[in-house]
């Protein structure tokens, strides 16, 4: 299992090219072309907004401006919840690599989950516009803790993303099964909500145990509250729980892998 | 010399599972059976125990029918499904063109897609770059290579696919049926390239069902059925063996195609025989010579004569339904009569695979008087030399009156296939002989 960790390490250069392929294929021959990563966040985001500041307009003051609060926790949740989606469809849909080239499959699974992190990159300059433009500036001394999330979130989401590959594969009713999983999961997450809040705090031994909570919490304290990153310890927590589970996904990918050519 | 390629007691075996277990993994969980659905519901053995070795620098070719395990054997070689037991162990590097242009991605163009295949193939980017204006101009696309691969059209697409894949300059080249890609030009290229990794020392292990490349091509041969090595060894040796099995396993399949179609006639010929006592026997006769020249497989007639048994004889005497052009065959029918006769004539003849009537006589029109038939008889049509050019062939036999009124006609019933080496085309083969005289010379192979 080590060494075929290792060997990824030298696929490195592949992963690289396929995540260029994916960008670049995503939005051949539409017209906006690599607009639309910027303009998929920004519709996304004006609806949300809408609803939750007219129609149902949220009084608490900590959360305003509304937009630039749902914004910070929505992003990294895009990220999340796209690597899945695609990933989990990826050795399916790459079937025809598996069966005929020689190559880790792991690869496919992770290809989207990196070309979903550019994506998040990408959306990080809007943010950084909203936070201009709404002059609302966050701690500087919190955002070196930004690396970190992001590097927990990708180790996450990947042992995630491998986990739900490799089990597609035989069980094809995972992907509309994630789906549902994912909407549930984001309205049990503070996004559209804050952690704070008298209703919430409630439940947050609860809260606790959903992992997404500790990242999406992490980056509005980074990137929308002031003061200190109260939630650095369940951050670091979270980070060995991450790695943990990545090779536990690895480990039963791996225990898959034999399979995948004869069942795709 | 040392193998490169070595695979000792290799078995391989697909499991199948009964489709609606593995289907839902709500079921799965429902009925708490999961475990027990993994378990496979049958097992289909591809390969059993086969071990072969390739050495250093020679050229391996694999035959067999569809389905024998070829191509799993050259997938457990690349290395991309794993042998449920037994060793299967390869030296250097591989490349395997199994199917070409695999991982070409339709909305990019043949550039990106050249380097990612071959960085996919197992290249570094650079070596991509150094080997890209080679790439480029094997598969002659260098116009369109900065256009979508989607694009292309199939013959483009498996031309870029075998220049990436033969220039990843493989230690071991394993090749799966691909050569039939792209026209007669590039297919000669291809075999240059093929020779020139033969040169350089290259090992190739090659599935084909092209006999004629394995012949030229290869050192050494490998028969394998149902997954285990019939035959292996000189080239020439394990394709004349194959054939032979080939034309076995044919025999066994026109033997029922035959047997199938005597049943089939004999069903509806009760109703006829059924008929022949109501006064409508004439009537029956004549929608019998209506249908004389349609090809339509069937059996009638008044059985006042029958035909129990119809037999095609090689030269050995043995019956058979393969046969070498020019080979002598001859038909053997055997008759019974229900009643003594004096109005009778037999007839065979000849069709192709298009329904075409090759050849058909009978006894009237050669003029021989026939006295009389009574009890049982044999006939024997004999032909000294089958002169047909390869095809499957439909043999008629009849008996009827003189007027043509049908005691017992059998019509293509009986199938037979004719082998032949030459792939001259048409119907009918003379007996010839070429001969040239002045400024031409042919080199004399024989």
């Amino acid at each position: 299992m080590f060494r075929n960790l290792l060997r990824l390490f030298r696929y490195r250069g592949l992963i690289l090219s396929l995540v260029a392929r994916e960008l670049k294929a995503r939005y051949r021959g539409s017209v906006l072309g690599f607009l639309w990563s910027f303009i998929n966040p920004l519709l996304l985001l004006s609806i949300y907004t809408f609803v939750f500041t007219v129609v149902l307009p949220n009084p608490n003051p900590i959360m305003q401006p509304y937009a630039l609060f749902m914004f910070c926790g929505i992003l990294p949740w895009n990220w999340f919840a796209s690597s899945l989606m695609e990933s989990s469809g990826a050795l399916v849909s790459g079937g025809n690599l598996i069966k005929k080239v020689l190559f880790p499959a792991e690869i496919l699974p992770l290809v989207n989950v990196f070309a979903n992190m550019v994506h998040f990159f990408l959306g990080l300059v809007i943010l950084v516009a909203f936070i201009i433009g709404y002059r609302h500036w966050p701690d500087p001394s919190g955002l070196l803790w930004f690396p970190v999330v992001v590097l927990v979130q990708l180790v996450f989401t990947c042992a995630l993303a491998l986990f739900f590959s490799a089990l597609t594969v035989h069980f094809r009713d995972i992907r509309d099964l994630l789906s549902n999983l994912l909407t549930f999961w984001f309205f049990a997450t503070p996004i559209i909500y804050v952690w704070n809040d008298p209703n919430v705090i409630k439940y947050h031994r609860l809260f606790n145990l959903n992992p997404f909570t500790h990242l999406a919490v992490t980056y509005q304290e980074i990137l929308f509250f002031p003061g200190d990153v109260g939630h650095a310890k369940w951050l670091v927590a979270l980070g060995g729980f991450s790695i943990a589970l990545f090779l536990a996904a690895y480990w039963f990918f791996d225990r898959l892998r034999d399979s995948f050519a004869e069942a795709v | 010399m040392t193998p490169v390629i070595e695979l000792v007691n290799v078995s391989k075996i697909y499991r199948r599972y009964s489709g609606k277990q593995f289907s839902t993994l709500k079921s799965a969980l429902l009925q708490r059976s999961i475990l027990r659905d993994l378990r496979p519901s049958e097992v289909l053995p591809a390969l059993n125990q086969l071990s072969f070795s390739v050495p250093k620098g020679s050229t391996y070719g694999v035959i067999g029918r569809n389905g024998s395990g070829k191509s799993t054997a050259l997938k457990l070689v690349a290395g991309i499904t794993k042998p449920t037991s037994g060793t299967v162990r390869v030296d250097g590097r591989i490349s395997a063109l199994i199917e070409l242009g695999a991982g070409f991605h339709p909305e990019i163009s043949g550039r990106e897609n050249v380097y990612i295949n071959g960085i996919m193939l197992g290249l570094t980017r650079r070596e991509v770059r150094q080997r890209f204006d080679d790439i480029v101009d094997f598969a002659e696309l260098r116009e369109f290579i900065d256009a979508p691969v989607k694009t292309y059209s199939s013959g483009m697409y498996m031309r870029l696919g075998f220049a990436v894949a033969i220039h990843v300059d493989p230690d071991v080249l394993l090749i799966d049926e691909v050569l039939a890609v792209g026209d007669e030009g590039f297919t000669h290229k291809c075999l240059d390239k093929f020779a020139e990794f033969k040169r350089r020392g290259k090992t190739i292990l090659l599935v084909t069902h092209s006999l004629g490349l394995v012949e030229r091509f290869c050192d050494e041969a490998l028969w394998i059925d149902a997954g285990q090595a019939r035959e292996h060894g000189d080239p020439r040796r394990v394709i004349d063996a194959y054939l032979t099995a080939v034309e076995k396993g044919e025999e066994t399949l026109l033997a029922t195609t035959t047997a199938k179609a005597v049943a089939a006639a004999e069903a509806p010929s009760t109703d006829a025989e059924t008929r022949t006592a109501e006064p409508a026997t004439a009537e029956s006769g004549e929608t019998g010579l209506q249908d004389m020249f349609k090809a339509i497989e069937g059996r009638w007639g008044s059985r006042e004569v029958e035909i129990t048994s119809v037999l095609l004889l090689d030269r050995s005497g043995q019956a058979s339904f393969v046969f070498h052009s020019g080979d002598p065959v001859t038909v053997r029918l055997k008759v019974s009569s229900a009643r003594p006769t004096d109005d009778f004539v037999f007839g065979v003849s000849l069709f192709n695979a298009d329904g075409v009537c090759c050849y058909g006589t009978n006894t009237y029109l050669e003029e021989m008087t026939l006295e009389r038939l009574e009890g049982d008889a044999e006939v024997t049509f004999a032909i000294d030399s089958l002169d047909l050019v390869e095809g499957t062939y439909k043999l008629d036999v009849a008996v009827h009156k003189r007027d043509g009124y049908p005691y017992d006609y059998h019509r293509l019933l009986y199938t037979f296939r004719v082998k032949s080496r030459t792939h001259d085309i048409g119907i009918y083969r003379p007996h010839h002989r070429w001969a040239f005289s002045g400024g031409i010379r042919f080199r004399d192979e024989t």
